[in-house]
């Protein structure tokens, strides 16, 4: 179901869980669909004993694919015209994550109706990993 | 990422949707995906990074016959080049869509990247950051601009402390 410009106001929010205890699998399943196989995000050895990291990590591309769940959920399919963001802190195995898109603004374009919208994923502790913005289509 | 040639198949959608834990039918089943608005399956939003897979030169692929950095017998591979904090050639800082309208199966796009701004920051969690831009445009089988991707790398000094 699409928004409606009418019905949306600044400040409304849309929350949704990305995914609880994060697996080193799933981690290596995005690795496998995006063809990124640095061994940072699924070689244990080598992130520890080389990289000096803790543990492998996700991928941000994957906390970013993630975080577009939550978008599209919200603004329909084939809605979004922009999306981006910023990686501010890594994604670890086992860490739960929450995504929040905030209407920031809705404006005219084209004669179209866009709604702007600030976007924030946070982990269990509230730490944000990824930051950014996302515009959608949405209905009069 | 530079792809000549970048088939978008209903498969590899499939398969990418699974991995980022969306199980929207509009990326996996063409007789519900008929009924949304989309029209049809298309791709989510952040698949135009699996052109990775259609660069012949993509450094993060182990490709045949050549050593890769990966652990085996060693932790290593490859012996490590000084100042590459992170190990695996940088991280990734940013990265942006702009969507002209959205991939769907059948589709075949050129990957053009050009290389964009480079600037320099101190850190207190990963020393000195030296982040480098390329803009990533990808058109279809007509020519048309379909997305423009910017992206954002980062060379850390030291692997980045994290937060909590």
């Amino acid at each position: 179901m699409a928004l409606s410009a009418k019905k949306l106001k600044v400040g409304d929010a849309h929350t949704a869980r990305l995914v609880e205890d994060l697996k080193r699998t799933q981690i290596v399943q995005y690795a496998g669909a995006s063809g990124d196989y640095n061994p940072l995000h699924t070689d244990e050895v080598f992130t520890t004993k080389v990289a000096g990291y803790p543990s492998v990590f996700a991928h941000g591309m994957l906390t970013m694919g993630m975080t577009g769940k939550m978008l599209t959920d919200y603004v329909g399919d084939a809605r979004l015209t922009k999306y981006g963001v910023r990686f501010t802190n890594q994604v670890w195995p086992g860490d739960t994550l929450d995504s929040t898109a905030t209407v920031k603004e809705i404006k005219d374009e084209d004669g179209k109706k866009i709604a702007v919208f600030d976007v924030s994923t946070v982990n269990q502790n509230g730490v944000v990993v990824v930051s950014g913005y996302a515009e959608a289509r949405v209905d009069d | 990422m530079a792809a000549k040639r970048f088939p978008v198949e209903a498969s590899h959608i499939l398969m990418f949707a699974r991995s980022v834990g969306d199980d929207n039918p509009v990326y996996s089943d063409e007789d519900a995906a008929k009924k949304t608005e989309a029209g049809g399956i298309i791709a989510p939003p952040t698949f135009a990074q699996s052109s990775a897979q259609f660069d012949p030169d993509y450094f993060l692929r182990p490709k045949i016959g050549q050593p890769w950095f990966g652990s085996g017998k060693e932790p290593t591979g490859v012996k490590r080049e000084p100042g590459g904090g992170g190990g695996g050639g940088g991280l990734h800082a940013e990265q942006h869509f702009e969507y002209h309208r959205h991939l769907r199966p059948g589709d075949v796009l050129t990957a053009t990247t050009s290389p964009g701004k480079t600037w320099e920051r101190e850190s207190a969690r990963a020393g000195k950051l030296v982040f480098s831009e390329s803009v990533t445009e990808y058109r279809d089988q007509k020519g048309e601009l379909v997305i423009t991707a910017r992206g954002v790398g980062v060379r850390t000094e030291r692997p980045v402390d994290s937060k909590a």
